[in-house]
């Protein structure tokens, strides 16, 4: 059987088979549009703005490496005027957490970017092996997450950025969409589908620049462009319910490739049925991409499993546009009934409350929000409740502090 | 981005465990990466001599080489990590020879004396 050319340049061999439309390409076409394709989601969402400082939030493994080669890249070529900055934590995990950190030392040396670390010893008190110590195992997933979600907010304020890029990939998207629907939790779920969230004029906003890539394509990225990445588990337990959650996306992404994406897709349109829920702000929403072309290219079905490049003209384009547009407005009408939400108890509820409505995104109803938010009594972050959630951990750590410790 | 993947010995280890010393073998290459080295003795580059056919005389495939190296490779007892239900984990990747082996006729693929197959997990921590 010969081997298969590549379905864009017909010359090359084709190297690889696309998740997301079976398309088959060499080598150079799939980083290509890889690139083509990320920048895309950039654009459409209006991620960036000329002159903005950028930390990318970097662990040296595949996602966050993949993210920060391909930032660089597409800062140059199309000249985004954006400063990209590294920034780490470091959970305070020997064994795990040392090895992956001199991967980033070297990715900013490779990619010629400032690097800053934080500790959780320094900004907490705690190292994540000093809390294992204290509460086990069991559970410690938890204090490490609320950790170093405000460990990136706050490494970046040191740096004075306001804005932290991660780099979750669609399959983990898919991933918390599931998660939440299997809890029940819509809020939350609404939350983890925008690629922009925590943003308000004082905080720092997170982005997801690779929220409609594959983690297939991200790891084949990375393996073709030869980028140094590290890949170990952390030496905790991983989080079970995640795993399964996880387990379920592989299975069915191997039945039906595009089932990543579908999940993507659909808990977007669910997101826009959630009283209070922000729509994304990427205007193509996964279906009518090819309605805002890029300065530089055409027609990258960046954000969908839905079209390749084919598409189905303009008038499909703008049917689809017109029924998004609508879908948008609906939502906006079920607010104004009122829905009571049923509980606010974590403070990332709040956070995406504040979110600043999109500002492009032509004809999306911005949802108006009731909450209020706080801010922690003891240490001023953001927060729903007297204190914030890392200093209710931190105060039930320290009661049970071994003595020697004290 | 010179370095691949520096945390992990690069050095390669040949085995010779074909039973029999008649059998006619084949030579392969068979890379691990993305934590997968982790159940291969820490080990990312492996050079085996695998017999031709299997023990009904066909010519070998990766469904084949996947169970041979479970079975003569793997230091590790978690074989779960690396077969599940009798197929290889979902969320791992091969690449035989730099093609992704959806390409290739994944585990129908015949295996060819040189070849270079590369296992690679998406499955640990980004």
């Amino acid at each position: 059987m010969p081997p298969a050319l590549c379905g864009i340049c017909k010359t090359q061999r084709a190297l690889i088979k696309r998740p997301k439309n079976h398309q088959k390409l060499c080598k150079g076409c799939f980083i290509q549009i890889f690139e083509d394709e990320v920048h895309h989601t950039i654009t459409s969402s209006q991620l960036f703005f000329r002159g903005e400082k950028v930390a990318i939030g970097a662990s040296g493994g595949k996602d966050s490496t993949v993210l920060a080669s391909v930032l660089k890249t597409l800062n140059e070529r199309h000249d985004y005027g954006v400063d990209l900055v590294l920034l780490s934590i470091d959970e305070g995990i020997k064994g795990y957490r040392d090895d992956s950190l001199e991967t980033v030392k070297r990715n900013a040396v490779q990619y010629d970017m400032p690097l800053k670390i934080v500790g959780y010893d320094q900004l907490y008190g705690w190292t994540m092996d000093q809390v294992v110590e204290t509460i086990g195992k069991k559970g410690n997933c938890t204090y490490c997450g609320v950790f170093r979600r405000q460990a990136l907010d706050r490494g970046a304020k040191m740096l004075g950025i306001k804005h932290v890029v991660t780099g979750h990939n669609a399959d983990d998207v898919a991933e918390t969409i599931l998660m939440n629907l299997l809890r029940g939790d819509l809020p939350r779920l609404s939350r983890s589908t925008s690629i922009v969230t925590g943003s308000s004029s004082s905080e720092v906003k997170r982005s997801k620049p690779l929220k409609y890539a594959y983690e297939k394509e991200i790891v084949l990225y990375a393996h073709h462009k030869k980028l140094d990445y590290f890949s170990t588990e952390c030496i905790y337990s991983p989080e079970a319910f995640r795993g399964s959650a996880r387990s379920l996306i592989k299975n069915l992404e191997r039945v039906r490739p595009s089932a990543i994406l579908d999940v993507v897709r659909s808990g977007e349109d669910m997101a826009r049925l959630v009283p209070g829920a922000i729509p994304d702000t990427c205007a193509c929403n996964g279906k009518a991409s090819f309605l805002r072309p890029t300065d530089e290219d055409n027609g990258i079905g960046g954000c969908g499993s839905t079209n390749g490049r084919t598409g189905g003209g303009e008038m499909a384009a703008m049917e689809k546009q017109l029924k998004a547009n609508e879908a948008a407005e609906a939502a906006g009408l079920e607010t104004e009934v009122a829905i009571i939400r049923p509980d606010y108890s974590h403070s990332r509820g709040l956070k995406s409350s504040k979110e600043e409505p999109p500002k492009s995104a032509g004809g999306v109803v911005s949802i108006a929000t009731k909450q209020k938010l706080g801010t922690c009594e003891k240490c001023g972050y953001m927060s729903s409740q007297r204190l914030c959630q890392a200093c209710m951990l931190l105060d039930s750590l320290n009661k049970n502090r071994p003595e020697i410790m004290i | 981005m010179t370095e691949v993947m520096a945390t992990t010995t690069e050095t390669t280890v040949t085995d010779n465990t074909s039973k029999n010393d008649d059998t006619p073998t084949l030579s392969v290459i068979v890379e691990f990466t993305g934590g997968l080295e982790m159940l291969f003795s820490d080990q990312r580059r492996h050079v085996l001599s695998i017999p031709t056919t299997d023990k009904s005389g066909k010519p070998v495939t990766v469904a084949y080489l996947i169970e041979y190296l479970c079975e003569n490779t793997m230091r590790d007892t978690r074989k779960e990590l690396f077969i599940l239900d009798d197929h290889l984990r979902p969320g791992i990747l091969v690449l035989i020879n730099d093609a992704d082996w959806e390409l290739e006729g994944e585990e129908t693929y015949e295996i060819q004396n040189g070849d270079n197959i590369l296992f690679v997990s998406t499955l640990h921590g980004g």
